[in-house]
């Protein structure tokens, strides 16, 4: 057994500890909706756009569904969603589950601010 | 014996170094389960019922930045088929278009496709509060951008971010434009 095999072998152990070790960071594009959650005795909700896009375009949310571009200028209610609004267009029993599975959306770590999480290195834009 | 158990502190890191070896090939496109992504409560039960990123995103083209998924070639190559609409009046518009952008910057020039775009997007996603129809009547800014305005409302959220410079930029000066090319500033 050769000294250079040790050192590579103990970098390569080091580098896999690192790995191991990484930071926890949500999905490129998850959105975190909690201006009312919370304050209502629910969880945030986690909206993932990797999910979504795989089954939508962009332009069903954002253009037939009204959803603005910009996390955290929409106040989505359960009001709105019952009545087939915004998520609701889907989210009925018929599409995707209904509003009374709760903890699918209603999925988020308490205590969770409103806004677009999972950014590159740039980190997002700075307006989020 | 003596000897065996020398050897043992080498067995141990050997061993380590194969999980390292794992690791660092798994590390080129790796996901971290909802359970351990930071956003999600662990203590949710309902939380195994839905979908992991890995198990779905694994599956199509890679891409070293967002995601780690080209997602225009998993729309293109047929890999996923997202719906276009769900109301059976909206009219789907795909245009076939590019514009050529940053005329007189440092950097190479900017094809922007409107058929890439226009495969996900409506029209009135950027037209006409982010940018008007016209070639030639935006005046863009990376600092803009990198504020989350202008291209920067996707790129760098939700569409591969402002770091990819060469997937923007990437028309070279030196070389003429095809004929009849739609020119921006």
């Amino acid at each position: 057994m050769s000294n250079g095999l040790i050192k590579r072998a103990a970098l390569l152990g080091a580098l896999g500890l690192a790995l191991l070790a990484a930071p926890s960071v949500a999905e490129y594009g998850d959105v975190v909706l909690n201006k009312v959650s919370e304050k209502n005795g629910v969880r945030p909700v986690v909206f993932p756009h990797w999910f979504h896009r795989v089954r939508f375009r962009c332009k069903v949310c954002h253009s037939e569904l009204a959803f603005k571009m910009r996390a955290g200028a929409n106040v989505v209610t359960m009001a709105d969603i019952t009545n087939g609004k915004f998520c609701g267009m889907c989210h009925n029993n018929q599409i995707a589950w209904g509003a009374d599975k709760c903890d699918l959306c209603h999925s988020g770590k308490p205590g969770l601010k409103s806004g677009i999480y999972g950014g590159h290195q740039t980190s997002g834009p700075g307006r989020w | 014996m003596a000897s065996t158990l020398a050897g043992l502190p080498l067995l141990i890191l050997l061993l380590v170094s194969v999980i390292a070896s794992a690791q660092v090939s798994q590390a080129a496109r790796k996901w971290l389960p909802l359970a351990a992504d930071g956003i999600h409560d662990p203590k949710n039960p309902s939380l195994r019922l839905l979908q992991e990123p890995a198990e779905s995103l694994s599956r199509l083209p890679a891409d070293t930045a967002g995601n780690q998924v080209h997602w225009l070639q998993a729309l293109e190559g047929g890999a996923i088929n997202p719906r276009t609409n769900i109301l059976p009046g909206t009219q789907v518009m795909v245009i076939d278009l590019d514009i050529y952008l940053n005329m007189k910057g440092g950097t190479p020039i900017v094809r922007f496709p409107h058929r890439a775009h226009t495969l996900w997007l409506d029209c009135s996603n950027c037209h006409q509060h982010l940018f008007v129809s016209k070639a030639g009547a935006n005046k863009l800014s990376m600092n803009a951008m990198l504020n989350g305005e202008q291209c920067g409302v996707c790129h760098g959220a939700v569409a591969f971010p402002l770091t990819e410079c060469n997937r923007c930029h990437n028309t070279p000066r030196n070389k003429p434009l095809p004929a009849g090319a739609l020119r921006g500033l």
